[in-house]
């Protein structure tokens, strides 16, 4: 009979327009703003920088290697290397950026320099709703608008926050053997320890 | 490839002689459909000569969206081109992936594990399968039936993409696969996620049938317009969905049998007609088929690790060579060509893209037809811009 697909297909408009009264799974609808889903562990939008302990210069993981620089795709960080040392939280003396910069208008949000960094140092942080009326300077974010501490990164990703500190113990317990096994051999006289500075606890 | 579009150009032409044959010069109207023009999914333009309302010619002008993809992937690392593949075709960026990172393991010789080729079959068909279902949802749409049926295929494609976040971390640019595996394994509980989304599918598969499969309008809309035949199908390098539709068994899953496609039990649904209505119908169709992959691969997958130990991060630089990596995308072929002269970035970079070489036949399509059909004749190409412009 003509016209039978029509009815059939306006029966099916109206089981799921009066499902949608009753059943969750047809009203699938979030009035957004006012309400939220929470957001998937994993999420990821633009990177940061850790930092260990309280202070963000002292405790800041990166050590200007630019590796993140070189392979980020879109180009958007630019690193200055600084020209002195600070003690990173193994206790060894490491450069540290003088200047760190990420254009997060130009970022893409791909999480290339996360896996590039041997140092767990930039990770990618979840949050949105970041526009801004000045659209140069206020999405060209420095080196201390991107430090944000271990903590925040323990809260919003716990399992991958978790096995970054398990690498970071196994690096630190294999350096601290690597020194003990020097300062054996070199007994009579002990290398000087540069002092391990109360930012490099461990949270 | 140049000579065959020219010969099919010129019978192009000869048929739009034909057809304007007795008509004066200012009897025929020339409108530019597009670029800004929601029927054509993007920024793409249409140069359309009109008898009337019916179509006597027809030139597709590209390169609205381009963004020179494929010289960036010449001068960044292979590494870095990555995330730049998930831009093609936005709404398929695990399959770019998959094509991508095939094409740099052939070149390098990178083995897969086990578990990240399971890992890549199932985040591939559910690609496929929230390709499929917004395609014929926006198809409708096209067609004046606005809201409904495209609401109702974005409500299950919202199901997917939320699996896609939660494993990848973005909905849409997924940038999930490697050269050697994938970047991470599955987060706790979300197989069963998946399971679950999976097997309410075909439930939706019915529902849609229902809404729209035997509608009668739909029927007079699409069933004998724009028919494309075997010959000129196979002629024009058309893949994927547009292929099968006008009969021809080819499905790269199958040729190939690359990554473990071997291994599941599937069938390659084919239209007879190769019209608007056989490429709606074979969606829906290969639809069903995924849903069977996925099951299969969701109940088979392995423990094990998901990256190839011999593959590096940093600073990978694979042996002067060439390579081509080609997958079956929901659009059709998609295929990577890599030459590399032994540095960190490839000395040749070229995509394949499966929407650009199945536009050439739009005008072939649409001669003839009326200007309204174009626009369904279009959405069943199932194109996306920043896959045929790059």
């Amino acid at each position: 009979m003509l016209g039978e697909g029509i009815v059939r297909g306006l029966a099916e408009t109206a089981r799921n327009f009066l499902g949608s009264f009753v059943s969750k799974e047809r009203l699938t609808t979030v009035q957004f703003p006012e309400e939220r889903l929470p957001q998937a562990e994993a999420a990821r939008d633009f990177p940061f920088l850790v930092y260990d302990g309280e202070d963000w210069q002292a405790g800041m993981r990166c050590v200007a290697c630019q590796i993140c620089e070189k392979e980020c795709p879109p180009k958007c960080i630019f690193i200055e290397k600084s020209k002195d040392k600070k003690p990173d939280a193994l206790g060894r003396a490491q450069f540290y950026p003088a200047r760190f910069d990420i254009d997060v208008s130009v970022c893409m949000s791909c999480q290339i320099c996360v896996e590039v960094c041997p140092f767990e140092a930039i990770k990618m942080d979840t949050a949105f709703e970041l526009s801004t009326d000045d659209r140069f300077g206020g999405l060209l974010w420095d080196r201390q608008k991107l430090a944000l501490s271990d903590a925040h990164y323990h809260a919003i990703h716990p399992t991958d926050a978790a096995h970054t500190d398990e690498l970071l113990a196994a690096e630190k317990a294999k350096a601290e053997a690597r020194t003990k096994a020097a300062v054996a051999k070199a007994s009579p006289a002990p290398m000087p320890q540069p002092p391990a500075p109360a930012a490099a606890n461990e949270p | 490839m140049s000579s065959m579009t020219e010969t099919t150009s010129a019978a192009n032409d000869e048929r739009s002689r034909k057809l304007t044959a007795g008509i004066s010069e200012g009897q025929l109207l020339e409108v530019s459909m597009g670029p800004h023009h929601p029927s054509t999914h993007g920024v793409f333009r249409m140069d359309v000569v009109l008898d009337g309302e019916r179509v006597v010619k027809l030139k597709p002008v590209v390169g609205y969206l381009h963004r020179n993809h494929e010289k960036i992937g010449e001068n960044n690392s292979y590494l870095a081109s990555m995330p730049y593949t998930d831009r093609l075709d936005y709404l398929c960026s695990l399959t770019n992936n998959w094509a991508y990172a095939l094409a740099v393991e052939t070149l390098a010789g990178i083995d897969v594990p086990e578990r990240a080729q399971y890992l890549r079959v199932i985040t591939a068909e559910l690609t496929r399968l929230q390709n499929h279902s917004s395609v014929i949802g926006f198809l409708v749409q096209d067609m004046g039936a606005s809201g409904t049926p495209l609401m109702y295929a974005f409500r299950e494609r919202e199901k997917i993409l939320d699996l896609f976040e939660s494993l990848t971390g973005s909905r849409m640019m997924c940038n999930y696969m490697r050269f050697g595996g994938c970047r991470i394994d599955l987060p706790a509980g979300w197989l069963d996620r998946a399971k679950k989304v999976v097997a309410g599918f075909p439930q939706f598969l019915d529902e849609y049938e229902n809404l729209l499969g035997t509608n009668e309008i739909l029927m007079a809309r699409t069933q004998g317009i724009g028919a494309l035949s075997r010959e000129l199908a196979i002629n024009a390098g058309v893949t994927g969905p547009l292929l099968r539709a006008s009969g021809v068994n080819y499905d790269i899953r199958k040729v190939d049998k690359y990554g473990i496609y071997d291994r599941f039990d599937f069938k390659v649904p084919l239209g007879d007609n190769g019209d608007v209505y056989d490429r709606y119908m074979i969606r829906i169709l290969e639809m069903r088929e995924s849903i069977k992959i996925l099951d299969q691969a969701m109940c088979d997958i392995p423990p094990g690790p998901i990256m190839d130990p011999k593959a590096k991060i940093r600073g990978f630089r694979p042996k002067a060579g060439e390579a081509y990596g080609r997958i079956e995308a929901p659009k059709g072929e998609l295929g990577f060509y890599l030459i590399s002269d032994g540095s960190g970035n490839p000395y040749r970079y070229r995509v394949r893209p499966p929407s650009f070489v199945n536009l050439t036949v739009l005008e072939d399509m649409c001669i003839g037809n009326y200007i309204a059909d174009t626009i369904a004749i279009l959405g069943s190409i199932d194109i996306v811009l920043g896959e045929v412009d790059r």
